[in-house]
């Protein structure tokens, strides 16, 4: 079971709170895996975190976990052991912009 | 309740003001989606308890919000506008090809006969239809796909569809507006589009008779005469007579015709509003005092209305989606400004009054009467 932290917009949209739990397919479960995962659950969010058509990361949006930026690798990229087990979330953030 | 119910869209939000049936008292709800862009609130001329709201930010993307019961609950709907079939290139700012890419929903419309249709304006400039309220997008391609298609570029605020007309006596008839590509027309329900732009002649583009690349700011229509509609160009306000075939200059006696908002009368075809606006750089009214001028004739004669509007040191902007007028007896005008205030006249513009004031800059003002 992986751990996700969403922004509060997302929450809000999702009806959810600040932390939500999915099953992500995969061994080890991937970044593209635990946002299938996300939007599976979720179905309100497609198309907030990633584009509809090209499945890209918004560009307002980063990816952390374990004190890391992962919002730049590859969407194939392992998950880290640390959120694959559950002991660290995978956090989905909203970019610090606005002036 | 018999009332108006007014739907503003702001810049962080959008809000719904419900008044009494003599229009006296407001109570306001809001900030609805918080943080968000709401670009228009759209009632459903069919069922008034359906309300759609366009929601959109930078982080997050397009959001589409429906509402069953007169804005009380929402809920989101679908909000994947995919492009059907390739592609393709429009013009960017520059000259060069550029990919469609879908920005965000500028206009929702539900259609005049069905509850559960409606229709969709977006950036990069496309119409989308719904058959089941908002569950689900598809495309009317022949809009996009148009050959024109290529050459277009977009105006300021981007490659835009603002603006759905629909055809109360033919449900197959739709003319949507582009900024800055101009006026199509389809006879079909949206299987194809015909240019819709003789007449207009804009000096910022090479050719003023080009058949496209007019900067059409809002389109305006009473339904008792569909085959009359009123424009509010970039510079220049016209009419045609003819479902658009053909367009005439009624600037008339206004002070400055450039302007975004323009809409015409409950119960008088004749009567038409705008809210003339400095110059295409200063998006302020003349003299810092907010006028909303009101032609009787059809255009070509405009008289000023200030009662109760702001004349001095005045610097808001009226965009192009925040005018509306309601049905009542006597019927009512409703401007939101960029200073985000909802002023409102309940006798056909002769008085003004602020209904709320201090929102967020408005991007959207609808009207619904309700019995």
């Amino acid at each position: 079971m992986i751990r996700v932290t969403l922004p509060a917009h997302l929450r809000t949209l999702a009806r959810t709170g600040r932390e939500v739990v999915v099953e992500a397919a995969g061994d080890p479960p991937t970044i593209r895996t635990v946002l299938d995962a996300l939007e599976g659950a979720y179905p309100v969010l497609r198309g907030t975190i990633r584009d509809h058509t090209t499945r890209q990361r918004r560009a307002f949006v980063r990816f952390y976990a374990c004190g890391e930026d992962l919002s730049q690798l590859p969407p194939d990229t392992p998950l880290p052991d640390e959120v694959v087990t559950g002991r660290e979330p995978f956090a989905v953030v909203g970019a610090m912009a606005g002036g | 309740m018999a009332g108006v119910r007014i739907l503003v869209g702001t810049a962080k939000g959008g809000f719904i003001l419900r008044g009494d049936e003599r229009r006296e008292h407001f109570t306001v709800e809001g900030p609805l989606f918080g943080g968000w862009e709401v670009f228009h609130l759209a009632a459903s001329p069919v069922d008034p308890e359906r309300l759609y709201a366009s929601q959109a930010g930078g982080w997050f993307g397009q959001i589409v919000q429906r509402s069953d019961d007169g804005g009380r609950s929402w809920n989101p709907v679908d909000n994947a506008f995919v492009y059907d079939g390739e592609v393709g290139d429009h013009l960017f700012y520059d000259g060069t090809p550029q990919p469609w890419t879908f920005q965000k929903v500028w206009h929702l419309a539900p259609s005049l006969t069905d509850a559960d249709v409606v229709y969709a304006g977006v950036e990069d400039a496309a119409l989308f239809r719904s058959d089941d309220a908002g569950a689900s997008w598809g495309e009317l391609t022949g809009l996009r796909q148009h050959p024109s298609g290529t050459q277009w570029q977009p105006g300021a605020g981007g490659l835009c569809l603002h603006t759905i007309v629909q055809d109360p006596t033919d449900p197959g008839r739709l003319t949507v507006a582009i900024s800055a590509a101009g006026v199509f027309v389809t006879e079909d329900g949206g299987a194809s589009f015909d240019p819709a732009n003789r007449g207009l002649q804009s000096g910022e583009i090479p050719s003023e008779q080009a058949e496209v690349g007019h900067c059409v700011h809002k389109l305006a229509q009473h339904p008792s005469r569909p085959q009359t509609l009123f424009m509010q160009k970039h510079w220049d306000v016209m009419r045609s007579d003819d479902g658009g075939g053909q367009w005439t200059e009624i600037s008339g006696d206004l002070p400055t015709d450039f302007g975004f908002a323009i809409d015409v009368h409950a119960h008088e075809p004749e009567t038409v509003y705008v809210v003339p606006i400095l110059s295409d750089s200063e998006h302020y009214p003349p003299d810092g005092a907010l006028r909303v001028y009101r032609s009787r004739t059809g255009g070509g004669e405009w008289e000023p209305l200030t009662r109760g509007l702001p004349q001095e040191h005045c610097y808001v902007n009226v965009l192009r989606d925040a005018m509306a007028v309601d049905t009542m007896d006597e019927c009512g005008v409703y401007v939101g400004t960029t200073g985000g205030t909802v002023f409102a006249s309940r006798d056909g513009g002769d008085n003004w009054e602020a209904v709320v004031d201090h929102l967020p800059r408005i991007l959207s003002v609808e009207v619904q009467t309700l019995p």
